[in-house]
């Protein structure tokens, strides 16, 4: 009796173990019989905001041609972890997003080249798109955003002023003054705050310092159409001439910035600040009146004015990190599958409508129009003729050890907010960019 | 006295039967068959989640990589690169200092405890509870918790917890005793209990005092405990990670003339996932050259130690 008994339970122990072996193996795929379809799509999503939609839209796809697509959603601000380990399962994603040039770098020999290929065609602009040395079409840009300063303009017609004031960083520095010098009187501040935690940091390393590259590159185009080894910081002064506005004319002493934990997002929502710098996916929470979101009306977004002369004909910085991929390692069937699922994304009228609603806008020739306000003032600002800024910040080498860097030099700054301080974010900045290329590239 | 001797002399005879018993063949045997079946799985277990990822680990610090499954070996370049790391080296000192220092206010702080709730004062059982329960929450959750307490006492000054690298090391430090302690408290509380009480009453009768009594009877019996209690806090600080990267992070970071930056409070291991993930693919390998000397390091402690416990045993 003894004898089954420890037979059956050896069995038990036995036959868990290759349960769970077989879960772990049946993980990446999501479905057991990727055999019966001519292909399967896996989308490794960066967008953990759009998640919901997109299960949804994936469920329409198999619903509508049979082929398995599963997505997977990396969790905000680990979309390397998590695309490095799945590249490495037996099903690996067939659909990625490489989003600037160090991931070109990167993924490049994963990339399959797009060009000629019937989304290609779709496409309204070759603005965001990313190409390797060899010029290869690697990934296409699936939206576009854009950021800059964004304004309350009820509370500046509160403070006595209109969003036409505004034209300069002169101008823009006093009535920011004005309103902070006034903020008890009238009830609110003119900045929110600038907190330097993780959750916000990259509002200023990464957006904030987008100016300071881009009018480099204005000055030198030649060097600056690939990564350059190394950067000048001609315009270091007007990045700062930014970051002391920020941080000097808001209801946070600077000190407290490095351990962060503010909520700008909210301080701006509930009106307590008039000016916020960030970006375009901003707008449903600002102006949505669901949970959570805080119901604004009258919203604009300016430019980074920050001392440059000729600023005032300055547009927005428009730019994307979201460029789909297609694993060129892939099989030629789940290529192919990839393939159109990404051209019924773009071009079907009710997938299209629910996707823009999720990324604001699509810059594909059939997909749904956008009604993102601070994308049509982007575009208005082109429209009269201003210059648009790229995201030139997509080329910062190593960008999460070279971001850091600053992060930690800023921090001493706003602590001390001395001269010897600023050389050391300069320092970070400049020198950085060119130790961090090295280190990328050798 | 002759029956305490009978009453030996059978426990003895006993002894020897059982170990005939275990060593005669009709209980071997099955033994022998089944034992395949029995530690199988646990081999299998062994295989796949220790030995495969540890072989291929070593492998791939010689590789340069992006993906495990797409390696390219190069020899040793690697193990060059990461020995020639600034700031791998400047986390090796700063882990082993973090370490000296944690060991030794971990190790105090716990045997204090422990022996001030062995003196049968009242509501001893909560207090262990209690000591006990920091052990309970993670590392993450800690570190982020502990940050807002030092910064929440910290900002009062002007500053924070980010701005000064003795404040991240002490951060760090209290943050650990904090939670170590009490682990650390009931291994010396079954230390103390196990002290002979005929060998205290003896020093008693012999006119040692409490000072005396401690250092001359209590501490020498309770060596085992604290040769594990040396090991354990040793090799935890070493192997540091959550509580690190949710405290400072690394912060505050010297920012060199050439541009490079010294993350000054950063520990081993996270200098090998920074290296690993915050620098680009050419480093995935470099991360792994430097895990595989962490784990020498670590290995070579864990030695070391294991001898210093088998000489204490000896001597018992």
């Amino acid at each position: 009796m003894k004898k089954y008994l420890a037979l059956v339970l050896a069995l038990v122990m036995a036959l868990s173990l290759v349960a769970c072996g077989n879960k772990t193996a049946e993980e990446p795929s999501g479905d057991g019989d990727t055999t019966e379809a001519a292909g399967r799509v896996f989308w490794l999503n960066f967008k953990p905001e759009a998640d919901g939609t997109l299960q949804k839209v994936a469920a329409m796809y198999t619903e509508k041609t049979g082929v398995p697509v599963t997505i997977q959603t990396a969790a905000s601000g680990t979309y390397n972890e998590t695309l490095t380990a799945a590249m490495d399962k037996e099903a690996p994603p067939t659909m990625f997003v490489v989003g600037n040039q160090a991931a070109v770098d990167t993924w490049g020999d994963y990339c399959y080249d797009l060009t000629g290929t019937p989304i290609a065609g779709e496409l309204t602009t070759d603005a965001y798109n990313l190409y390797d040395a060899d010029g290869k079409l690697c990934s296409i840009g699936y939206c576009y955003e854009c950021y800059g300063i964004i304004v309350n303009e009820d509370l500046l017609a509160k403070a006595g002023y209109q969003l036409s004031d505004i034209t300069n960083f002169e101008t823009l520095k006093a009535v920011v003054e004005d309103i902070h010098s006034r903020a008890a009187e009238l009830g609110f501040d003119a900045f929110t705050s600038s907190s330097m935690s993780s959750d916000s940091s990259w509002r200023f390393t990464g957006h904030l310092a987008n100016l300071e590259y881009y009018y480099e590159s204005v000055d030198d185009p030649d060097a600056w159409k690939v990564c350059p080894p190394s950067i000048k910081g001609t315009y270091m002064q007007n990045f700062k001439n930014l970051w002391d506005l920020y941080i000097n004319n808001s209801a946070v002493a600077p000190s407290t910035l490095a351990a962060g934990g503010y909520d700008a997002q909210a301080e701006f929502g509930k009106e307590q600040a008039v000016f916020y710098q960030n970006g375009s996916w901003e707008w449903a929470a600002l102006t949505g009146t669901g949970a959570d979101q805080y119901g604004l009306d009258n919203l604009s977004m300016i430019p980074f004015y920050c001392g440059v002369a000729g600023e005032e004909k300055a547009g927005l910085n428009c730019g994307t990190e979201n460029c789909w991929a297609v694993n060129a390692k892939a099989s030629a069937e789940d290529i192919q599958a990839t393939l159109d699922f990404m051209y019924w994304l773009v071009t079907d009228a009710e997938v299209s409508r629910m996707l823009v609603d999720e990324f604001a806008v699509m810059p594909y020739k059939q997909a749904a129009e956008s009604t993102c306000g601070f994308l049509a003032d982007a575009n208005a600002y082109a429209a009269e003729g201003n210059y648009v800024m790229p995201w030139v910040t997509n080329f910062q080498p190593n960008v999460d050890a070279y971001r850091e860097a600053i992060v930690a030099a800023m921090n001493q700054y706003d602590n001390d907010p001395t001269d010897a301080n600023w050389e050391q974010v300069k320092t970070a900045f400049v020198d950085g960019w060119a130790v961090q290329y090295a280190a990328a590239n050798g | 006295m002759l029956s305490q001797s009978i009453s030996m002399g059978v426990i003895e005879l006993k002894r020897k039967h059982d170990a005939a018993a275990v060593n005669s063949s009709l209980v071997r045997r099955p033994i022998r068959r089944w034992a395949p079946l029995f530690m199988g799985p646990m081999l299998c277990a062994f295989a796949i989640g220790f030995v495969y990822p540890f072989c291929k680990g070593v492998y791939l610090s010689f590789c340069k990589f992006k993906t495990t499954s797409d390696a390219q070996f190069i020899g040793l370049g690697n193990y060059i690169k990461a020995l020639n790391d600034a700031s791998f080296v400047h986390s090796f000192w700063y882990t082993a200092l973090f370490a000296l220092v944690s060991l030794v206010f971990i190790n105090v702080l716990a045997f204090a405890v422990a022996y001030a709730l062995t003196q049968g004062i009242k509501g001893s059982n909560l207090f262990r509870t209690v000591f006990f329960m920091p052990n309970l929450i993670g590392g993450i959750v800690l570190g982020y918790v502990w940050s807002m307490i030092f910064d929440g006492i910290l900002s009062r000054y002007n500053t924070s917890i980010l701005l000064e690298t003795k404040y991240g090391f002490w951060g760090l430090i209290i943050l650990m005793c904090w939670q170590q302690v009490g682990y650390m408290m009931i291994i010396y509380i079954a230390g103390l209990q196990a002290v002979p009480e005929d060998m205290l009453e003896a020093a008693k009768i012999d006119g040692a005092n409490r000072w005396q009594t401690l250092w001359k009877v209590t501490i020498p019996n309770v060596m085992p405990s604290i040769t594990i209690c040396t090991f354990l806090t040793l090799t935890n600080s070493f192997k540091l990670f959550d509580q690190n990267l949710a405290l400072t992070g690394g912060q505050p970071y010297i920012i060199q003339s050439d541009g490079s930056a010294i993350k000054t409070t950063e520990m081993l291991a996270l200098n090998i996932y920074n290296t690993f993930y915050g620098q680009n693919v050419n480093s995935r390998g470099t991360a792994q050259a430097k895990a595989v000397l962490f784990f020498l390091l670590v290995a070579a402690i864990g030695l070391i130690q294991l001898r210093a416990t088998r000489k204490k045993e000896v001597q018992q």
